[in-house]
């Protein structure tokens, strides 16, 4: 009976307050009626939505009511820099890699204005997952460049969702970087925290491999083979650690909303030496409370939460950890405060250890030959006998065994013009590989010397004996010149 | 009727023009069978011997053109012909930018297909320009060259290409210059492979060729340049203009 009469109560209150916005239906507010269906919620107004470039998001809904939101997002095909010294060809959403954040709320409707510049060479689209209809909104945005396409959607499930190109072919879009992320905040907002920030992860398939300097084409073979060169979060190595690295303070409360674009790599994400409190898993409903290490899918995301408690600099990972290391996939977040010596003590001492019965241990070598010191070569005889040796090791097979290369194919070095004209280049071309036209002795040549691995010694020693060989100029090239020109 | 002679005239200066056909800076493609990308489902499609532009059309011929034919100048052009880009980095109707033996771009569909005609000429088919566009320097059908399509790849991803002037990249098979790697070239039935009848795109209304669904009813899944190409050609229509989007002619070959 008393739960009936309450019933009653409530029944009646919705009412009530169903009638007020009925009433008040033009001010923009909706009150707290609820909607059993996300459809039904109605929008008054319009805005123009906020985007930003990553690692920052616009600001939180918080208690705003669901509107009409313009989202006038612009691709761009632009160069940027993969890493030091390599460059590579982006296609954006927005100019950045990741595109711009897009921030809506349960409710709103989004009416979006995809713009294709001029200068760019494809036609793009875009498939939103937020969006309930064909291709994402891919179907009805299919722009040519120089043209603007406008389709509209109402944002119905709240969560964290990917969007990206969807052209022919799709891999290749995503793979130069046409993916972002797009929030839907549920009604009300998500709980405030102190700090928000924007990450995705995204594999790149390069001509060259890692480090290759130049401009690096995209390798389609390595893409449908997997084989990423790599692996980074928001575009490029670097893009979020020195003076880039997000910040916080000891005690604040961050919020990452962490996206995978893919194309082909699944994300294991880590901060090292964090717990994260709170994960919004692939970025939907279901939240896992103290997690190490949260599984991103490519085309899906993942929201976490944790908070910072004492000071240092926190690394971002994807814990595949081959990527982390030698593909580029690390983050840093700086945190700075006060240290908390309970939760986190540092180093106490460096003591000796003397484990009992005291026998010798050391690293089994499985036989394996150990990395003895470079032997350096004492005088200018001795670099040349060296530089023999490494000559006819690894030059031979192009340069010949006289210096005289393959007409049409490998320049030659006796008697070389293009090589004695400047010892620096010759040292850069050996340390750091060659491609393009160049001309020796009035012949053209057009070919490739990859980047060789050799030590500053093996470079003067190398260097010298073909500098001192077959009517050249006789210089001597010492593993200082070489340094100079590797810390160029 | 007073009425309609404006109309009329429109139709007349639209329909013909003086033709002054020229052969010279032609080349001859043989013609033969090959596999399209998309549209034929497996079969092969056979081409007729033809003659192909040997270089792009540039601003140059394009100027001499609109010269000829003032209906064609940028502050004349029907809006049904032409959308606002057409030439829309000249700075009046007489003057263009950039190199004069650079490609002329931001040209309209209907704009190329007249000018082509000014010359006794047409534009080329899809099927005859994929034909002779998969010849390499040394071989007739490239398509699985690795360097080939490499190349190809490489173009999409240059920027500002329609800068640069014609005759600069590889001279193919049959002696045609261009066809990869300065602009994108108007065919005359563009868009034909996505209004084609077919049962099942009708049915899905799905001819965007967007996501995994442009790998249905490909022939070759390894061709991404190709892919790039129908997609390009998909998202124009016939009054649009591009920056990155040229032409050049065609012509039967007189038995």
């Amino acid at each position: 009976m008393k739960l009936l009469f309450k019933k009653n109560l409530v029944t009646k209150m919705l009412f009530g307050i169903g009638a007020v916005a009925f009433l008040s239906g033009c001010v923009n507010d909706q009150s707290d009626k609820k909607y059993n269906d996300t459809v039904d919620i109605p929008v008054n107004q319009e805005m123009i939505a906020e985007l930003t470039s990553p690692p920052n998001v616009p600001t939180p809904v918080g208690k705003r009511m669901a509107k009409k939101l313009i989202v006038d997002l612009e691709i761009q095909e632009r160069e940027g820099e993969m890493t030091n010294g390599v460059k590579y060809v982006y296609w954006t959403f927005g100019g950045t890699v990741p595109g711009s954040f897009i921030r809506t709320r349960v409710g709103d409707e989004v009416e979006f204005h995809l713009k294709n510049h001029p200068d760019n060479k494809l036609p793009h689209n875009i498939d939103l997952h937020a969006v309930n209809g064909p291709g994402g909104g891919a179907e009805s945005s299919f722009v040519a460049p120089g043209h603007e396409k406008v389709f509209s959607f109402k944002v119905l499930n709240p969560g964290l969702y990917v969007y990206h190109c969807a052209t022919a072919p799709v891999g290749m879009h995503i793979a130069n970087g046409m993916y972002g992320l797009i929030l839907v905040e549920p009604e009300g907002g998500l709980s405030p925290v102190d700090k928000e920030y924007y990450i995705m992860q995204g594999d790149f398939y390069t001509e060259g491999k890692y480090g290759d300097r130049g401009l690096q084409a995209f390798d389609m073979q390595k893409a449908i083979d997997e084989k990423a060169d790599y692996v980074v979060f928001n575009g490029h190595v670097g893009a979020m650690t020195g003076d880039n690295a997000i910040t916080a303070k000891v005690g604040e409360k961050i919020r990452l909303f962490v996206g995978n674009g893919g194309p082909n790599l699944v994300s294991s994400f880590h901060v090292i030496g964090e717990i994260f409190d709170k994960v919004h898993v692939e970025g939907g409903d279901l939240v896992n409370e103290n997690v190490q290490t949260t599984l991103i899918p490519a085309g899906g995301a993942a929201i976490v939460e944790f908070r910072v408690d004492v000071p240092g600099t926190f690394i971002l990972v994807d814990h595949s950890i081959f990527r982390a290391f030698n593909k580029g996939a690390l983050a840093m977040l700086k945190v700075e405060g006060e240290e908390n010596k309970a939760i986190y003590s540092g180093e106490i001492r460096d003591g000796i250890y003397l484990p009992e019965g005291g026998a010798i241990q050391s690293m089994p070598t499985g036989g394996a030959k150990i990395e003895k010191e470079e032997v350096k070569a004492l005088g200018i005889e001795e670099r040349m006998a060296f530089g023999k040796d490494k000559y006819m090791a690894t030059c031979v097979a192009c340069h010949q065994a006289n210096g005289q290369g393959i007409e049409g194919a490998f320049p030659p070095l006796a008697k070389s013009d293009y090589l004695n004209a400047d010892v620096d280049r010759a040292i850069d071309i050996v340390l750091h590989g060659k491609t393009g036209e160049i001309t020796v002795n009035g012949k053209k040549y057009n070919s490739v010397m990859t980047a060789q691995a050799l030590s500053d010694e093996e470079v003067a020693n190398v260097l010298t004996y073909v500098y001192n060989s077959w009517g050249n100029s006789k210089k001597e090239v010492t593993p200082e010149m070489v340094k100079a020109v590797r810390n160029k | 009727m007073k009425l309609y002679s404006p109309v009329l005239f429109l139709v007349f200066s639209l329909l013909f023009c003086e033709v002054a056909a020229q052969n010279d800076k032609m080349a001859l493609v043989k013609g033969g069978v090959y596999l399209p990308l998309y549209g034929a489902e497996n079969k092969t499609v056979k081409v007729e011997p033809f003659l192909m532009d040997i270089y792009p059309v540039t601003n140059t011929d394009y100027l001499k053109f609109v010269e000829e034919y003032p209906q064609w100048k940028k502050s004349n052009v029907k809006p049904l012909f032409a959308d606002k880009s057409y030439l829309t980095n000249w700075k009046d109707d007489e003057t263009f930018q950039g190199l004069p033996n650079a490609p002329v771009t931001n040209v309209s569909w209907f704009a190329a297909k007249k000018y082509c005609e000014c010359q006794g000429k047409r534009l080329p088919t899809m099927d005859e320009w994929e034909f002779a566009a998969m010849a390499n320097e040394k071989m007739q059908d490239a398509r699985r060259i690795e360097t080939y399509n490499q190349y190809i790849l490489n173009w999409y991803e240059t920027p500002k290409t329609f800068n640069n002037p014609i005759g600069e990249t590889f001279k193919n098979y049959w002696g045609i210059y261009d066809l990869h790697g300065l602009v994108w070239e108007w065919t005359l039935d563009f868009n034909s492979v996505l209004i084609s009848g077919e049962s099942r795109k009708d049915v899905d209304k799905d001819s965007n060729l967007f996501c995994g669904s442009a790998a249905i009813g490909a022939s070759d899944l390894m061709n991404y340049a190709a892919f790039m190409r129908y997609a390009f050609r998909g998202s124009m229509k016939a009054r649009y203009s591009s920056q990155n989007l040229g032409f050049r002619c065609a012509k039967d070959v007189e038995n």
